[in-house]
């Protein structure tokens, strides 16, 4: 049915986590094994065209794409790393075997007992209900952005954008660049969420951002052809006489996005509800272990937030891993407590305090 | 809707350009594309009908997340068109529901 393969580490997910997970356990002299679902490696941040956030002394101002180009091409001459892409990781069952379904060159199972795993599988999209919900036409912003950043596809003519975070921002001024037209960027809150310089660029073009607004339907027959937003009240519910209809052909929903835990779950580990850090998250420590003394988390999957603090947990979970393994120098020590001052440093803006909080809140539910 | 000619930062390696069906109709699609960039890049937005109310669904993540593209590949039902590249000559139509697997067939 299934071929046996040895693997001394798996990683699984092939965004900066992972790739900088995989990266610093090759170093240390562990066998990689690298797993991603898509046949290019970068995760998110082959879609992110965009100089990244200001904020950061390494990163900040290269483009998310180029950042992807250069682990791509270190993880490529590492002897220690293999790599499966177009490999979907598909179950961890407790008596510690990975299941993988490769999809090529050819089609089958591959079956592996790794002494330890790195999970770095992201996050995924959340949806918004509303009547309409689910016509073709609504899609998540990060689709957006993979039709027309990664396959050069116009996602729509004129489109309504839900969210005013850095990604409703960034993907609404990514769409007038591509030569999409924004009808309007709604955002229930008071205030928009994001930079001020990603919003002043797309008001720059003429783009009204709507505070305290919302969408509340999406009409057409076979797909989204008009839009009706609304003001909303103290209590977040539309007030009556103030709805708009715009017409447009896409919605695009950026409000926020949801650790993918299946795979943790699947072989125990803990994953409490943390509404700070996305929902459900693995449970773990400021070294990236969980409950489970062989399994590590990092990036997106431990909780939302962004490429330059998930590559800093993927450095992390892999030098846990090194501890599992026994592999011992003062090197990893400092490497250690480096990392985790420049995660302090990260999460020092007023930005970050939402995750700050949260990850309190993590600790406080360290499992018996 | 269209491809995108010229892009302010990104180029695109589409790889080569081939003829794949959709409902019985022949469409262009290129190898690097996905069977949904190239099926939205010819302006089709409707993947396939809810199993209850039979309502037309699309993609919504693109990204393999949410089941929200299903279609019928081939005669293989359930294939995340979002994840799936164009190849020369398949047969790609709408799923209309649950559709039996291959080989379940009495
Ligand atoms: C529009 C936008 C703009 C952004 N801008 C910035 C910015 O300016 N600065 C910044 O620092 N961050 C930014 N971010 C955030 C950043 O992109 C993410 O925080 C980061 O990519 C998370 O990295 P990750 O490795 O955890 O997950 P991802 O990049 O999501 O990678 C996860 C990978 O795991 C794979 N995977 C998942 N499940 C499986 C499985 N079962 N089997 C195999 N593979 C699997 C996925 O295919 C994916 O490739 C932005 C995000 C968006 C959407
Ligand atoms: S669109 Fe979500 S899985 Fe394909």
């Amino acid at each position: 049915m299934s071929e046996k393969m040895e693997v001394q580490l798996a990683v699984v997910g092939g965004g900066p986590a992972g790739l900088a997970a995989a990266l610093t356990a090759s170093r240390l002299g562990i066998g990689v094994l690298l797993i991603d679902e898509n046949k290019e490696l970068g995760g998110q941040l082959i879609k992110q065209t965009h100089k990244f956030f200001g904020s950061h002394r390494h990163m900040a101002s290269v483009r998310g794409i180029e950042i992807a180009n250069r682990l791509k091409n270190d993880i490529k001459g590492d002897p220690n790393i293999t790599v499966f892409i177009d490999t979907t990781a598909v179950g961890y069952y407790e008596n510690g075997e990975l299941l993988l379904y490769q999809k090529s060159p050819e089609e089958k199972l591959v079956s592996c007992f790794p002494k330890a795993v790195i999970f770095a599988t992201g996050a995924r999209e959340n949806m918004l209900a509303f009547p309409g919900t689910d016509l073709p036409g609504v899609y998540g912003a990060g689709a957006v952005q993979t039709l027309m950043n990664v396959y050069g596809v116009l996602p729509a003519r004129k489109i309504l954008m839900v969210g005013s975070g850095n990604i409703g921002l960034i993907v609404s001024y990514q769409l007038l660049q591509a030569g999409t037209e924004v009808a309007a960027i709604v955002e229930i809150l008071p205030r928009i969420g994001g930079y001020i310089v990603h919003a002043s660029k797309v008001r720059r073009y003429g783009v009204p951002i709507l505070t305290r607004h919302t969408i509340i339907e999406a009409r057409g027959k076979e797909w989204v052809e008009e839009a009706v937003i609304a003001r909303v009240g103290e209590d977040f519910k539309p007030v009556k006489g103030t709805e708009r209809v715009l017409e447009v052909d896409a919605v695009c929903l950026a409000v926020g996005l949801s650790p993918i835990v299946e795979l943790v779950r699947h072989a125990g580990v803990y994953t409490p509800y943390i509404s700070e850090l996305g929902g459900l998250v693995p449970w773990h420590d400021d070294d990236m272990r969980t409950n489970l003394p062989n399994v590590f988390v990092a990036g997106d999957l431990a909780g939302i937030e962004e490429a330059t603090t998930a590559m800093l947990e993927g450095e992390l979970a892999a030098l846990s891993a090194a501890e599992y393994f026994e592999i011992k120098s003062d090197e990893i020590d400092g490497m250690r407590r480096d990392r985790k001052a420049r995660l302090e440093e990260l999460r020092a803006s007023r930005f970050s305090e939402k995750v700050k909080k949260g990850l309190q809140k993590l600790v406080a539910k360290k499992p018996k | 809707m269209e491809r995108l000619k010229d892009h302010p930062i990104l180029d695109f390696e589409r790889g080569e350009k081939v003829i794949f069906y959709f409902e019985g109709k022949p469409i262009e699609g290129y190898t690097n594309e996905t069977i949904a960039a190239a099926l939205h890049a010819a302006g089709i937005k409707v993947f396939s009908y809810s199993p209850k109310k039979k309502r037309p669904r699309g993609f919504f993540c693109a990204v393999g997340k949410c089941s929200s593209c299903l279609m019928v590949v081939d005669g293989r039902p359930n294939v995340r068109t979002c994840m799936e590249y164009v190849r020369p000559g398949i047969h790609v139509r709408r799923q209309r529901g649950l559709e039996k697997l291959k080989g379940t067939e009495e």
